[in-house]
């Protein structure tokens, strides 16, 4: 009797293991299904889990809605269906090549993302050896693109982001003096701090970083207000910010916060919502600049349980969503620009392609990345929870 | 600004910091006295403690989702315990640790798997998480009332364990597991007792530790779960009272660390940044070795004659 209760518990852990391993292979089933039509595969390279699981599946969001929107593409006279297939990198360096490799071996004709530079470099080599073209999202790091060939990217670049919030912390916060917190070995924040510096003047920047697996950032808000800085600026992940936000209100920071891109989120306006901060970001799209795509994503996210959970649980959208659905139909451009679903074609095409989407213009230059010269500046409200559009910025 | 005020946030925090800690490394260590088997998921209870509150609370009421919370992650160890180590008693030491990992991915796996990998926001609790103002550093009131609560859980601790049947019989089969049974003591109750409290304990941590740091990932509970057992050993695996005492030392150093640079350049004693904060990390565990080479069973572990 003994021995089957402890086999039956062995076989339940066994299930539950093989549940888990199934459920994050198991994401393409509902697109994929058993039509008999041609399909075109669009590989998924982004983060499910880990450090920026949440922002990589709000990024996903905007792809998934796109592909809902407009399911077929029309290569050379023929109505392809196109299938989205997701490999989760687990915002981890040494799993990305991994991720990367089960795409490339599912037949993908192109590749869309990461959310976080690290990760795009990480799996640069690997898409380059197959030959397979990736269009970065919202990977803002230079080393993305220059040192890979087959890698385009839809969004500005750090050195401009960088300038741009430098110039805002000078500018328009008048701070003097600035904070700046990074992750250690993170390619991300630690490229956004050394461009920040680089246009803030290095004499008047603390730069310190912290190591994977902190959970004690108090210490580091005490280092800013000890060492008289007027800014504090720390463009790390969302799960990080989450908690730099709690202790900077338990602290009362006395300071403005600034981040990139990555902040735009909803994790960070639940955080900081009741407190008394003042945050500013930099982004790619600011709610209401495209009704149309607005209320249709919206109306969508609220329909479907799962989309509203990958949100964080309300229907607010994130930049990142708007440039999954951008960088979604660039991809579709460029394949029917190439009129083949091989790999090698589309990425011929890819550097012609011009679209006008709801982030903007897009077009790349000869190292691959879009130009782009604008930024959104947005500040956090924290009695409502919701971003407050504050300026475009551009550099020059 | 004088001395006093720039370290004394850095101590604040060092304290509560280790305050955590310590619930976390009796855990560690009581087992480790009674089994001599390192508990590798008792981080990850711990981080399963930090997600039941976060659901409880959403569904129900805080004066009902905490008991809940602690009665249910009492449960998950005392199951554990039952299911994972307990079929193996007589096999190998190394099969029980090895059970023990493999206790540890499940459940972070299942935590993925529940939560979708997302971050999770603590529930914010009344009261504890009111901002506050000692001696001039702000911070929130759980900072203050962690090491207390600490020092007070572990004084009840070490009278239970002195004083009443049940911390006899523990006593007892942590000298010999054997002549215990011999004596008529019923071995497998008094491990579950204290799978029992050690979770309680860790439950405890849990509530207070996610209170100032609010935010839980699957892999919430293993850097913690990590400090929280050098700790352990540091202070002498198998001693409560080491097992504390080494995790303030651990968690007060580290914060200190983190601060030096500030307070060696607002003294003026260095001119510009040494970047000490990036060494926190590995100071610890530095700590760790050193004490480790001058005292190999730790600052208050015991001595032990082989017996030939």
């Amino acid at each position: 009797m003994k021995k089957l209760f402890a086999l039956v518990l062995a076989l339940a852990m066994v299930l539950s293991l093989a549940a888990c391993g199934g459920s994050s292979s198991g994401g393409s089933g509902d697109n994929g299904g058993s039509t008999a039509g041609d399909v075109v595969k669009i590989g998924v390279f982004e983060p499910q889990s880990g450090d920026n699981g949440a922002g990589g599946k709000q990024e996903i969001l905007g792809m998934q809605y796109a592909n809902t929107v407009t399911p077929t593409v029309e290569i050379g006279g023929k109505t392809y269906n196109v299938e989205l297939v997701y490999a989760d990198n687990a915002s981890s360096n040494d799993k990305a090549p991994t991720a990367a490799q089960t795409l490339i071996s599912g037949g993908v004709s192109v590749v869309l993302g990461s959310y976080g530079s690290g990760v795009s470099i990480a799996a640069g080599d690997t898409f380059k050896a197959a030959g397979v073209p990736a269009i970065g999202v919202t990977c803002t790091n230079p080393q993305v693109t220059s040192g890979c060939d087959v890698y385009f990217r839809i969004c500005f670049l750090d050195p401009f982001q960088g300038t741009v919030l430098a110039n805002y912390a000078k500018n328009e916060l008048g701070a003097t003096k600035a904070y700046c917190l990074s992750k250690q070995g993170d390619d991300y924040s630690g490229g956004l701090v050394n461009y920040f510096v680089q246009a803030f003047g290095a004499a008047n920047c603390v730069q310190e970083t912290f190591p994977e697996g902190t959970s004690d950032y108090s210490t580091y808000i005490t280092n800013a207000q000890n060492q008289g800085c007027d800014v504090f600026f720390s463009p790390v992940s969302t799960e990080a910010a989450a908690q730099i936000i709690a202790k900077a209100n338990a602290q009362s920071l006395g300071m403005p916060i600034l981040a990139g891109d990555t902040w735009d989120s909803n994790v960070i306006l639940e955080a900081a919502k009741g407190s008394d901060l003042k945050i500013c970001v930099t982004t790619f799209y600011q709610e209401g600049a495209d009704a149309n795509f607005d209320a249709g994503i919206k109306k969508w996210i609220n329909e479907d349980a799962t989309a509203k959970a990958n949100n964080g649980g309300n229907d607010e959208l994130a930049a990142v969503t708007a440039m999954g659905y951008d960088a979604y139909y660039v991809a579709l451009e460029a394949i029917k620009a190439a009129g083949s679903t091989n790999p090698a074609d589309v990425l011929k095409a890819l550097p012609g392609v011009n679209y006008t989407g709801v982030t903007g213009a897009i077009a790349f230059d000869d190292i691959g990345d879009a130009k782009r010269d604008s930024a959104f500046v947005k500040e956090c409200n924290t009695t409502t929870g919701v971003w407050d559009f504050v300026t475009v910025a551009t550099v020059g | 600004m004088n001395l006093w005020n720039t370290v004394l946030p850095y101590i604040l925090s060092g304290i509560s910091v280790g305050g955590q800690y310590a619930l976390i490394a009796v855990g560690y260590t009581m087992v480790y006295g009674i089994l001599r088997l390192i508990n590798f998921a008792h981080g990850d209870v711990f981080m399963v403690a930090g997600l039941m509150m976060v659901y409880f609370a959403a569904a129900m009421p805080l004066y009902a989702a905490i008991p809940l919370m602690i009665l249910l992650t009492v449960l998950l160890g005392f199951t554990i315990e039952r299911v994972a180590y307990k079929p193996l008693r007589t096999a190998p030491r190394m099969s029980v640790m090895i059970s023990a990992i493999g206790v540890s991915y499940l459940l972070q796996n299942l935590a993925l798997y529940i939560t979708g990998g997302l971050n999770k926001n603590y529930p914010e609790i009344p009261w504890i998480s009111d901002k506050i103002t000692v001696f001039g550093a702000t911070t929130t009131r759980v900072t203050v009332i962690t090491p207390f609560l600490t020092v007070v859980l572990v004084f009840a601790l070490v009278f239970l364990i002195n004083n009443t049947k049940i911390g006899m019989a523990m006593r007892a089969v942590s000298k010999d597991f054997e002549t215990a049974e011999l004596m008529g003591i019923r071995i497998n109750n008094v491990i579950s007792a204290t799978f029992v409290i050690g979770t309680f304990l860790a439950a405890v941590g849990s509530l207070l530790f996610f209170s100032n740091y609010p935010g839980i990932v699957p892999t919430s509970g293993a850097m913690p779960g990590l400090k929280a057992f050098v700790a352990a050993v540091f202070g002498g695996i198998g001693s409560i009272p080491g097992a504390v005492v080494g995790a303030f030392i651990i968690g007060i150093s580290e914060s200190l660390i983190k601060g030096l640079d500030t307070i060696l350049l607002t003294r003026g004693l260095i001119a510009e940044q040494m970047d000490f904060s990036t060494f926190s990390d590995a100071v610890t565990f530095v700590l760790l070795i050193v004490i480790l080479v001058f005292k190999p069973t730790g600052l208050f572990g015991e001595k032990t004659t082989d017996k030939v």
